[in-house]
């Protein structure tokens, strides 16, 4: 097609410029310079020595780690109840509930972490990586709902039926015939709001306490130039782990709706 | 199935409660407490009576605040033009010209960057845009000027590079789905009655992947009016935006109820130009049929 030829140029074109930054990260992370620019000064690892190596960095780290997994674990299980209440049942107030909990996509983050701060102000509660999480829930759970909403609307019915009629009790159904067939939205949902927590920065930053995690932590490192090549170092690793799972999660929301029998209709959203 | 509203509506209702009550005291009771604090006298870090509207007011006439909403609104503005302009080609290109069964994996290659390491991202455009930076070594490298552009010394240019590149997936995802539904049989149509492809494209395309375009816009002009990282790291703070000016009020002055009076008239602006908008085009699609 004549048409598509120049389109196609305009599509690799746009590639290029979204994935630049990610591709410049690994070159200057090997690059042995201080100053990242061109020309380039030869090949190293110590920036990624350099950054194994800070002790902080490894608490910023563990710190993220259980938050997200904490997250991503609690977001789910409400996604779970969100996504199916909306797919399979009416009831009065659907739209204002569903609207609340998908608010958060929209919100500016700012105006989330503020609200959420100054009610932990005026009731004392401490800041710590609980408060954190309880704001990374509230920004990771539309998207759990989003993905398993999915799930749950690819799902044929008259299975579910079946096992009604033949004698089986909701809770077992449930359990035996819904959960195995959405299983892989759950483990989708569960790796994308990982990704989210993980890279989250307003919310970990006054949400939390003096300890900082890691996306705060690297924020505070990009104001000094000497830091900036580890930090590229730890930002090749970062991106390589994050591409790792999502690649793993688009397999698992796919494999999904083939197994429950859809037709896949696109990305994640 | 609605016939049975009880056991129905009951059993929905017990489903949702959990993720709805949780959403109530997080979000809801939060973002209620920032409307009372809003109406109230604020200082030292505690809000007391009697209701007011002087932050209203102090936020309506002080040069400041109105001198960064404008630079918010004008920075998403840019923004916001910029992704969807060129974000239209690229869903038209993966929705007419890719094979079905390839679709998926466009898309995804498409999101990948925008679910990877904010934080790295907008470092890094500082980095590619600063003095003797990235961007100033090739274009001197390449001759094309003897002195460094340093575009990073352009604090507002610099922040809608970074956000054009931060939000462009966002655009592309809304248009991409819209033109999906346009119905092709139209389009074939309108040939054979002998429009050209262009002008099949503007009189029938176009128009049936409008409201694609507007969701697109209102997705990445309602974040990007409070965004706090890019302005902070990129602007160094020197570019200062309305959310970092809500945050300096809250944390910094201590003023709780100037602080949720800005985040309430940033957020209720951003409401207005988004119904202002949408009723617009309501009105431009409704005169066309």
């Amino acid at each position: 097609m004549k048409q598509g030829t120049g389109l196609g140029v305009y599509a690799i074109l746009y590639l290029v410029f979204l994935y630049a930054p990610i591709l410049i990260l690994p070159v200057f992370a090997l690059n042995d310079s201080q100053v990242v620019a061109f020309p380039l000064k030869g090949f190293t690892t110590r920036w990624f020595g350099e950054m194994w190596a800070d002790a902080n960095l490894r608490s910023a780290l563990l710190r993220s780690l259980v938050i997200a997994l904490s997250t991503s674990t609690i977001a789910t299980v409400l996604g779970l109840f969100a996504a199916r209440a909306s797919v399979r049942y009416a009831f009065p107030g659907k739209p204002a509930a569903m609207g609340l909990i998908m608010l958060p996509m929209v919100l500016p983050d700012i105006v989330v972490a503020m609200a959420l701060l100054i009610v932990l102000l005026s009731l004392s509660v401490p800041l710590s990586m609980l408060t954190i999480i309880m704001g990374h829930v509230l920004l990771c759970m539309p998207f759990a709902v989003a993905i398993l909403t999915s799930a749950f609307q690819s799902l044929d019915k008259s299975l579910e039926e079946a096992a009604l009629d033949l004698g089986e009790t909701r809770a077992a159904t449930f359990r035996l015939i819904i959960l195995p067939l959405v299983m892989p939205g759950i483990i989708a949902s569960f790796l994308i709001c990982f990704t989210i927590s993980i890279d989250e920065f307003v919310l970990a930053n006054f949400l939390g306490s003096g300890k900082p995690v890691l996306s705060v932590y690297i924020f505070g490192q990009f104001r000094f130039p000497a830091k900036v090549p580890s930090m590229l170092a730890l930002g090749t690793l970062l991106v390589l782990f994050s591409i790792i799972l999502l690649g793993f999660a688009e397999y698992m929301r796919r494999r999904g709706i083939a197994k429950a029998g859809g037709k896949d209709s696109g990305g994640f959203l | 199935m609605a016939q049975t509203p009880s056991t129905e509506a009951r059993a929905g209702l017990k489903l949702i409660s959990p993720p709805a009550l949780y959403a109530i005291l997080m979000l809801a009771a939060p973002l209620a407490t920032v409307l009372l604090y809003s109406v109230l006298t604020g200082e030292k870090g505690s809000v007391s009576l009697p209701l007011t509207l002087d932050n209203y007011h102090d936020l309506l006439t002080k040069p400041v605040y109105r001198a960064l909403m404008w630079r918010s609104l004008i920075v998403s503005f840019f923004v916001t033009l910029a992704t969807v302009i060129l974000a239209y080609p690229i869903a038209y290109f993966v929705s007419f010209h890719v094979a079905p069964s390839r679709k998926a994996l466009w898309l995804f290659l498409i999101t990948i960057p925008f679910w990877t390491s904010y934080i790295i991202r907008v470092a890094l455009w500082r980095t590619i845009l600063g003095y003797d930076g990235i961007f100033d070594s090739v274009v001197m490298g390449l001759g094309i000027t003897d002195t460094q552009p340093n575009i990073l010394s352009n604090g507002v240019l610099s922040i809608i590079i970074t956000l054009a590149h931060a939000y462009a997936p966002f655009a592309v995802l809304p248009i991409f789905v819209s033109l999906e539904k346009v119905d092709r049989s139209l389009l074939e149509a309108g040939q054979d009655l002998g429009e050209s492809r262009w002008m099949t494209f503007l009189r029938v395309t176009l128009p049936l992947s409008l409201p694609g375009v507007i969701a697109a816009v209102l997705i990445v002009f309602i974040p990007t009016v409070g965004d706090y990282v890019t302005p902070e790291l990129i602007g160094g703070g020197k570019t200062p935006m309305i959310a970092n000016l809500m945050e300096v009020a809250m944390l910094k002055q201590r003023d709780q109820a100037m602080g949720s009076a800005i985040a309430v008239g940033a957020m209720t602006i951003v409401a207005l130009i988004s119904v202002a908008f949408v009723l617009w085009n309501k009105r431009y699609l409704g005169g066309r049929k």
